[in-house]
């Protein structure tokens, strides 16, 4: 059994909670203890970045003080708090100005933060600690014939990845250690538009639809993804696509943990499979 | 490099030292202008300075003209500049580093609504402990143009049905500490 601090990030409890859900059952079939770090706070993500580097840090760091304690590695899995937290956690080792405001704010609440946290995303646990091997080993429905784009949107691999930043291959290699197919396409590591879909739809609308006619073209079944604000953008907003584009997909958009459980023969149900909007029932019921 | 410091700078301080001072910032001195930035980035036509040009405007000191624009607001945070940067120099924590100018300077622009997205973001972040979608979503349109909300309301209300769009926030347990680490914190960073 390995032992992470666990950080699910705002989403994972809300818009993305398939993701918040399904992790906890395939995280127990791979023998993966995720302790959930005691009442953490938003990570602050990239809008508090872009308003104020004090607060923010203050925000990112009071996690990663927590986390601290535990003396374990902290794990999350989403992309966007994989950023900023990160970020913040080398900010703080870099700027010795920034830490000490930093530590000062924290001060404010009995805590401190010394630098000792390595910030990891899940997928990148799954891929280096778990391995595509140690996963395969765990199948037991294998996905035979399933055809899989696996989309990494952009901050799984960038700015600090563990993998290609721009040809990346470990979703892949994941989705191939399930027995299924993952199809070569172009758009797996372009960028969705993220929270733009709120402030600018029509700039990601455009961004979204890309991926989407790009999956489509490689004869993909299904996507697959990591990240909370791309399963959303591809999934929830696909029928918006539809609409202002008069394109017809009906591509669902499972999240990693998702396609993992259903091959290791976690029920539909511990798979939070009917919350997705795109239903992905049609294609996953050879293997349900 | 200019010494990285944090807190709001002093009148005399140039456009480019202003950057510099913002954690993410402190490379731009190294740019070269070759312009990989903007042929990476995939909302680039939407600037009215793309990525190459607005960091030759903060060198040229156009402060006023570059932070009123609506550039780096449509910067998603892909990171394709900053992989590709031949001098590291990291243009999409650049662009994180003229928001947060922009805002501290109150220039930000009323032309995009990525501005307020934002504000109501840290609103929600801060006043919770935790953000929630929904109330922040219901925020910003009715601070920028609530009609707009019809149009995606078919997709918020899928969410709903599809159990992703609890109606009631979730606040963290030691509120107290944490206001107290905020409060601290926007002191020390110059914030309102």
């Amino acid at each position: 059994m390995k032992h992470y601090s666990y950080y699910p990030g705002c989403s994972a409890e809300a818009t993305a909670i398939p993701l918040g859900i399904s992790v906890l059952p395939v995280a127990k079939a791979l023998d993966i203890d995720l302790a959930e770090l005691e009442d953490w706070n938003c990570c602050g993500s990239t809008p508090y970045n872009s308003v104020n580097k004090v607060e923010a840090g203050a925000m990112a760091a009071r996690n990663l003080a927590l986390a601290e304690k535990t003396g374990l590695d902290l794990v999350t899995p989403c992309s966007n708090c994989y950023v900023v937290l990160a970020s913040a956690n080398t900010h703080l080792k870099e700027l010795p100005a920034f830490r000490e405001q930093v530590n000062e704010a924290l001060a404010a609440g009995n805590l401190t933060y010394s630098g000792g946290v390595r910030v990891r995303h899940l997928a990148e646990v799954l891929y280096t600690d778990i391995t595509p091997e140690g996963i395969s080993s765990k199948v037991t429905k294998p996905l035979k014939g399933l055809k899989v784009a696996a989309y990494y949107g952009c901050q799984l691999v960038r700015p600090n990845g563990f993998d290609d930043p721009e040809a990346p291959h470990s979703l892949d290699e994941m989705v191939t250690s399930l027995g299924a197919d993952a199809i070569p396409w172009e758009m797996k590591a372009h960028c969705c538009g993220s929270s733009l879909i709120m402030s600018e739809p029509d700039v990601a609308l455009e961004l979204i639809n890309k991926i989407l006619k790009n999956a489509q073209k490689h004869g993909a079944q299904c996507l697959v993804t990591p990240c909370p604000l791309c399963q959303i953008n591809l999934d929830a907003y696909q029928s918006q696509v539809n609409a202002k584009f008069k394109t017809n997909y009906n591509l669902p958009v499972l999240f990693v943990s998702q396609l993992i459980g259903v091959a290791l023969g976690i029920p539909a149900k511990e798979l939070a499979l009917s919350k997705n909007i795109v239903s992905p029932m049609r294609v996953l019921a050879p293997y349900l | 490099m200019a010494e990285t410091m944090v807190e709001a700078p002093a009148a005399e301080m140039s456009f480019i030292d202003e950057v510099c001072s913002v954690p993410g910032g402190e490379a731009i001195r190294s740019c070269i202008q070759c312009g990989i930035c903007t042929g990476s980035c995939p909302t680039a036509n939407n600037w009215d300075y793309p990525p190459r040009r607005a960091i030759a405007m903060v060198r040229a000191g156009l402060r006023e003209e570059l932070l009123s624009s609506n550039s780096m607001w449509f910067c998603a945070s892909c990171y394709t500049c900053t992989v590709r940067c031949p001098r590291d120099i990291k243009p999409a924590d650049i662009m994180h580093a003229l928001e947060v100018l922009a805002v501290r300077s109150g220039l930000s622009t009323k032309h995009s609504r990525t501005p307020v997205m934002y504000q109501c973001f840290v609103d929600s972040a801060k006043g919770n402990g935790r953000v929630y979608e929904l109330g922040m979503m219901i925020k910003l349109f009715l601070k920028t143009n609530p009609f707009s909300a019809l149009k995606l309301a078919p997709v918020g209300l899928g969410l709903f049905l599809h159990g992703r769009m609890p109606l009631k926030p979730t606040r963290i347990k030691g509120m107290k500490d944490f206001k107290a680490i905020m409060d601290k914190a926007r002191k020390l960073g110059g914030g309102k």
